[in-house]
């Protein structure tokens, strides 16, 4: 799996279908939504961007990550971190943006007490990634593509707490990398605004960049909501835009953009105009509040940083970097289903984390590629083990695949032992959640607790008769025609052999049984 | 190039500057005073010429990504005017 084809596999690269008439969001049966999206994202570097106190800032007393430089001290000189610029070229190239030639740091000029330096450390006029797309998949089977206008790198700030009267500030988080990811206003609807920030994020942990942990502040998500009608659009024209802050999940970002977009058309309904203001969402409530803002408009002053030289990005260190590049989520999806047979939505699960593709691409080198096999082990992995995942784990987190017991190869033995017929498949299912949970090897849990399949012929014919002998009633209406009475027998004689009869074969023993009772009475 | 007072009262603002009326006279004249002086360089022609940015000839000043010791709490504390547990203490911010 050549890293550099995968980023521009051809299975990506799928032709964007215009969205139809039909499937066209619209508020208040006329009003479109045009969405553009600012997303920050702290990069997984272990120092900060422009010094080398650590980064690793969760937790840590309040300013004990702290220098002369990210205290903004006179006479202390930045330098940046050549991880967090690697990580933004990475990003960019799986992003298919163009790589700056020259990129430059500018000053962001603004008073706030988490930012010691009175400015931030930015880049504004010379980027270091332009015009890139992510492709998203539509609910008719297409795909849109988002283009994505920039990425750029940043310093993120200090941690404000407003106390009565008075504010505490923490500066372990000032200056730690931050990514800014900024796209067109191409996102046309909430659901395609989830479909976007769902498929970034699984591309940022597949590149091993962001966390993708909304809820930690990891990543940062502020979309620009507005709203136009059909003519707007064909003469060319906006709406006037709002930006929503202060959003902690995906969903909170898709309940904020339908909100939004409701309240600017039933404002342009009836008759007034949408101003150019910045809201926030009220979580609870689930709607969105005007937030206070100074009086004096944005006048930030930027202007080239003069303590940092230039960035010159020339080819062979791009080419060293996309030769890091993993294989993607969709040229991911796209192998499951050529060459293993996959059906799509397990194919779109297992490869939505890479933690979880790398635990199934692992199995599958253990249990084999015949026909069939990658797609029942996959039923395995997004049925039974996902459920386990989901009631023993943390939250419905399907990283947690990673820190479990059991070993992707076991969990191959286990479906061997199925195939041969060594436990029956809901035997299996008892297996597997003592393997999770403990890592034994299936083998010697089958052992342990006596759990291979019955297969004996006299003993599941036992347990035939004495189940048949203990339920005269059910057996009479079974031969007054009551047929559908097979299942209930059908799972006594289970009972009777501790769930642990081939079942295709205390199946078939019943049924013979049944027809020669029915026909001797 | 003449400067109005309300924009040396707008630049004042963004410094965090307090400004006597007095003062915003005199910044007004003498600001506009440098800016006359700065314009004679637009007479030059530059359209050959590169934005300069930097005059160095250095690219890429990288710093590999080890972290090394922060400061003491309590030296990185030293200068400031106010502190508790361990924080800066400032004066009321609002929300963003």
């Amino acid at each position: 799996m050549s890293a550099t084809s995968s980023a521009t596999s051809k299975a990506v690269d799928s032709p964007s279908s215009s969205s139809s008439p039909a499937s066209t969001y619209l508020v208040l049966g006329k009003y479109e939504v045009v969405v553009g999206m600012e997303v920050h994202a702290q990069l997984l570097t272990r120092s900060k961007m422009f010094c080398r106190c650590s980064a690793d800032y969760q937790g840590a007393p309040p300013n004990s990550h702290t220098c002369p430089v990210c205290l903004g001290m006179p006479g202390a000189l930045p330098v940046a971190n050549r991880a967090a610029v690697e990580a933004t070229i990475k990003t960019g190239l799986a992003l298919n943006c163009r790589i700056a030639e020259t990129a430059v740091f500018a000053r962001k000029n603004y008073h706030y007490p988490d930012l010691p330096k009175g400015y931030q450390i930015s880049q504004y006029e010379l980027p270091l990634c332009l015009d890139g797309w992510v492709a998203i998949d539509l609910p008719d089977g297409g795909s849109k593509r988002i283009r994505i206008r920039r990425a750029h790198l940043e310093e993120d700030t200090g941690k404000t707490t407003h106390v009565d009267g008075y504010s505490l500030v923490d500066l372990n988080r000032a200056g730690v990398p931050l990514m800014e990811i900024v796209t067109e206003a191409d996102i046309a609807s909430p659901d395609e605004a989830y479909a976007f920030l769902t498929k970034l994020r699984t591309l940022l942990r597949y590149l091993g960049v962001n966390s993708g942990d909304m809820e930690k502040g990891a990543m940062r998500c502020e979309p620009n909501i507005s709203v136009r009608t059909p003519e707007m659009r064909e003469r060319g024209e906006y709406g006037v835009k709002v930006e929503v802050k202060n959003l902690n999940s995906f969903r909170s970002v898709r309940n904020a953009i339908a909100y939004e977009a409701q309240r600017q058309a039933q404002i342009l309904e009836q008759g007034g105009q949408v101003e150019q203001v910045n809201m926030g969402w009220d979580e609870q409530n689930q709607r969105t509040v005007l937030q206070r803002t100074k009086e004096s408009a944005e006048d930030y002053r930027y202007f080239p940083e003069p303590d940092i030289p230039p960035l010159r990005v020339e080819e062979p260190w791009i080419q060293a970097i996309r030769a890091t590049l993993p294989e993607l989520p969709d040229a991911k999806r796209a192998r499951y289903q050529e060459e293993w047979g996959l059906r799509r939505a397990e194919a779109e699960i297992l490869t939505s984390e890479k933690r979880v593709a790398d635990f199934f691409e692992a199995a599958v080198a253990a249990y084999g590629t015949a026909k069939g096999k990658p797609q029942r082990l996959a039923n395995w992995i997004t049925g039974e083990l996902f459920r386990l995942l989901y009631a023993e784990g943390q939250g419905q987190d399907l990283r947690q695949i990673a820190g479990i017991p059991m070993k992707p190869e076991q969990l191959a033995q286990l479906l061997r032992l199925v195939d041969e017929r060594v436990i029956n498949p809901n035997t299996a299912k008892k297996v597997l959640e003592r393997m999770v949970r403990t890592g034994e090897n299936p083998q010697a849990i089958v052992e342990a607790e006596g759990l291979a399949m019955v297969s004996d012929t006299a003993q599941i014919d036992a347990a035939i008769d004495q189940v048949l002998a203990a339920h005269p009633e059910e057996l009479a209406r079974y031969r007054a025609g009551e047929t559908k009475l097979l299942g209930f027998f059908m799972g006594q004689v289970m009972r009777a052999l501790k769930g642990k009869a081939d079942p295709g074969l205390a199946r078939q023993r019943l049924q013979e049984k049944l027809q020669s009772e029915a026909s001797s009475g | 190039m003449k400067l109005t007072v309300d924009e040396v009262k707008h630049v004042a603002e963004l410094a965090k500057l307090a400004l006597t009326e007095e003062e915003i006279q005199q910044f007004t004249e003498q600001l506009s005073a440098i800016l006359d002086y700065a314009e004679q360089v637009q007479a030059v022609d530059t359209s050959a010429v590169p934005p300069t940015p930097y005059v160095l000839p250095l690219v890429n000043v990288l710093d590999e990504d080890r972290p090394r010791p922060s400061l003491p709490t309590d030296v990185a504390l030293a200068n400031a005017p106010d502190r508790e547990d361990g924080y800066f203490r400032v004066r009321a911010v609002f929300e963003e």
